[in-house]
């Protein structure tokens, strides 16, 4: 029975350990290569893909990288990448939220119409941005809540609940709207909201701040972590990604700076479009919240093994329902954002391909649809590849039938790449 | 060790426990005890009542009749909770590991430490209200869990592990039976109990595996293995306990006794009754 145990304890004692600490920036590429090549691919793929979309399009139209056509992108990919952050949360689960389309409705048109309603009608004066805008997004997280309620009491599939979610709130904006058909927004900071720029000096403070904030928490992590003898990010590494998103983001900064105007005697136009600041607000928000807590690690392990999560005494039903309600949450703002762009919501407001641009967002950007695997930012990569490809396509004037085509492809090249990286990943 | 029993109290141990589901008696006045620093392990033929003793255990339904003792003391066990409150956890045979999670995440499921909250490794901590809900948007102390879980591993001497922070899904076999049964002893645990913990493992991995029970009993933890490879039994267990057909059969000394003893026993062993019959 004895000699089963031959290794002396002594000499393996703490191996782990030392394995953990030894990492030089060669061993550190090493092993990213060795992730990408075990098909954790990451953002690998949206990185050419955009390179690619620019390089078509430019080539097209030569108006497609212009500072003011950039500008337009971002305004354009804002909602789909603020619905795509609570959509990234509901494919983390392995489950699919179809209602997104007309519950961003839902939230946008009620904002329009309690704000007109507040001019007109005495009883609604006290109403203005700063409260109709919760009020919208209160009633967004209710339906969300609603929808998890119902998939969890009734052990329901969440296609078909939010399938039927799709239909009913289709109906539900169809009665508010009403006959009008149109409801402009009239409210200023509502209607600016997607359009507002910031003075081009703001430009460089905050993608400053974002690049500096995001150096300090990896040089942080890693020194405690080399303090605490565990596995650390080196140090040059560190400072080479910093390199890079430095020069990213001075272009950017640089880009959102140049005059847009179309003529020399206009108004200059320059700076950087506020929803840029709100994008980037959620994204650090959101991305919080996934990978740094307990709620998010719940997210990851029910998406990753629901069996697994209940035996660990998490509470899974309750998360499901949560992330529902943060679905409907960031619906709503993209429905008021939507709604700000547009200047007004209509009966076809949250409709037409909507929903599927921000499914292909979440997928394209690296979101897994069997659950466990992605990252909120995903969202906001797939939203610019998903806005620049319309984008495109408007500028070169074809017509909507090329344009679905056109996004179907996409939007199935994305989840063959999803499904392969996941094969490979098994096979490993 | 196993000679060693006499005069010492048992870590754990159900006296007379029964179990009928409908018409099925399952299990019928079964004794088992386990003590501190032995492997003892838990045979029987597909039947016999192996997992409805370690079910009723482990908590996940009760015994119609008997007590279970642990540490000499009557305890009830309501509840997985309960179980792993007195220190009892139980490694499955399909694991319960997240895949996509790292070693790390995996070993801490459920029971994570947060900045701002002293770090305690009780099972299980139970705020209410509105620190609980902080707690669970509170950063996750990564850094410490890490440590906690490398120094576990290295205690158990897991050194096939390259990273901890690798995703489970990458991890081969035995990698994953390791890891699954350092989560149960990272928490204090008293009794671990291992289902088929070889089954489907190649022959190094099995013996890693073998070597990492035996090392859970030199740390002084009662371990129970169930298992129907009778070889990996004898290399590992000090007892053997034979359930038939719901009964206990006997416990034998593994020093005592060979394979042709137990596989008679297992097969053919006396029961005073046959199930369902009686009573």
């Amino acid at each position: 029975m004895t000699d089963i145990i031959q290794e002396s304890d002594a000499s393996v004692q703490s191996a782990l350990l030392a394995s953990q600490t030894a990492q030089t920036p060669g061993e550190y590429m090493r092993a990213m290569g060795k992730r990408i090549r075990s098909g954790d691919i990451g953002t690998l793929p949206i990185i050419l893909g955009l390179v690619l979309i620019a390089i078509i399009f430019q080539s097209a139209n030569q108006n497609f990288l212009t500072p003011r056509n950039l500008v337009n992108i971002v305004i354009q990919m804002a909602a789909f990448a603020v619905i795509g952050y609570g959509m990234v949360y509901v494919l983390l689960l392995g489950e699919i939220d179809l209602s997104v389309g007309y519950v961003s409705a839902v939230g946008g048109v009620s904002t329009a119409i309690l704000l007109r309603d507040s001019l007109t009608n005495p009883a609604l004066s006290w109403m203005d941005w700063w409260n109709v805008i919760p009020i919208a997004l209160i009633i967004t997280t209710a339906i969300g809540f609603l929808h998890g309620f119902i998939i969890t009491t009734f052990q329901l599939p969440s296609f078909i609940v939010t399938l039927a979610g799709l239909l009913a709130w289709n109906g539900v904006v169809l009665m508010i709207v009403g006959d009008g058909g149109t409801v402009n927004v009239q409210n200023p900071v509502v209607r600016n909201l997607a359009s507002e720029v910031l003075p081009p000096i703001w430009s460089w403070i905050i993608i400053g701040l974002f690049i500096g904030l995001l150096t300090l928490l990896e040089i942080l992590t890693a020194n405690t972590r080399r303090k605490a003898g565990l596995r650390a990010k080196p140090m040059p590494i560190i400072i080479g990604q910093l390199v890079i998103m430095a020069a990213i983001g001075a272009f950017v900064a640089y880009i959102f700076n140049i005059n847009r105007a179309l003529t020399d005697a206009a108004p200059p136009q320059q700076g950087m479009p506020v929803i840029a600041v709100i994008l980037l607000v959620l994204l650090m928000a959101l991305t919080f919240v996934a990978e740094r807590t307990r709620f998010g690690r719940y997210v990851y392990a029910v998406g990753g093994n629901k069996e697994a999560a209940r035996r660990a005494g998490i509470r899974v039903e309750r998360i499901r329902v949560l992330v529902f309600m943060i679905s409907g949450l960031m619906a709503g703002m993209g429905g008021i954002i939507l709604a700000s762009r547009l200047k007004s919501v209509a009966t076809d407001t949250g409709g037409g391909n909507l929903l599927l641009y921000v499914i292909a967002a979440a997928v394209i950007g690296g979101t897994s649809l069997f659950g466990g695997r992605g990252k909120v930012v995903s969202a906001l990569l797939g939203a610019l590849v998903v806005a620049s490809v319309e984008n495109g396509m408007g500028l070169l004037n074809v017509s909507s039938g090329v344009k679905f085509v056109v996004t179907g492809l996409v939007l199935l090249a994305a989840v063959i790449i999803d499904a392969l990286s996941r094969r490979s990943q098994q096979t490993t | 060790m196993a000679g060693s029993l006499n005069g010492r109290t048992p870590l754990l141990e159900t006296k007379g426990v029964s179990k009928a589901f409908g018409p099925v008696q399952a299990l019928s006045r079964v004794d088992f005890d386990v003590y501190p620093g032995e492997v003892i392990a838990l045979v029987g033929d597909n039947g016999a009542g192996k997992s409805t003793l370690i079910k009723g255990i482990a908590g996940i339904y009760a015994f119609d009749e008997g007590q279970i003792l642990f540490d000499g003391g009557k305890v009830n066990i309501h509840g997985p909770r309960d179980a792993s409150d007195l220190g009892i956890e139980v490694v499955y045979q399909d694991l319960a590991l997240a895949d996509n999670l790292d070693v790390v995440a995996n070993m801490f499921l459920g029971r994570e430490w947060t900045q701002g909250m002293p770090a305690s490794t009780d099972s299980h901590e139970a705020p209410t209200g509105i620190s609980r809900f902080a707690r669970n948007l509170m950063p996750l102390s990564e850094i410490e869990m890490e440590k906690r879980a490398v120094s576990t591993l290295d205690e158990l001497a897991v050194t096939t592990l390259n990273s901890v922070r690798l995703p489970v899904s990458s991890l081969s076999g035995g990698q994953r039976q390791s890891v699954a049964i350092a989560k149960a002893v990272l928490w204090n645990s008293k009794v671990v109990i291992l289902d088929e913990p070889t089954a489907a493992l190649g022959v190094a991995q099995t013996r890693q595996v073998l070597n990492l029970v035996r090392r859970l009993a030199e740390k002084k933890l009662g371990v129970v293995v169930i298992s129907h490879n009778l070889h990996d039994i004898f290399e590992v267990a000090d007892r053997i306990t034979v359930l038939r057909l719901g009964h206990k059969v006997k416990t034998y000394i593994a020093k005592e006794t060979d394979q042709q003893e137990v596989v008679h026993a297992i097969t053919a062993g006396q029961v005073s009754s046959v199930p369902g019959m009686t009573q």
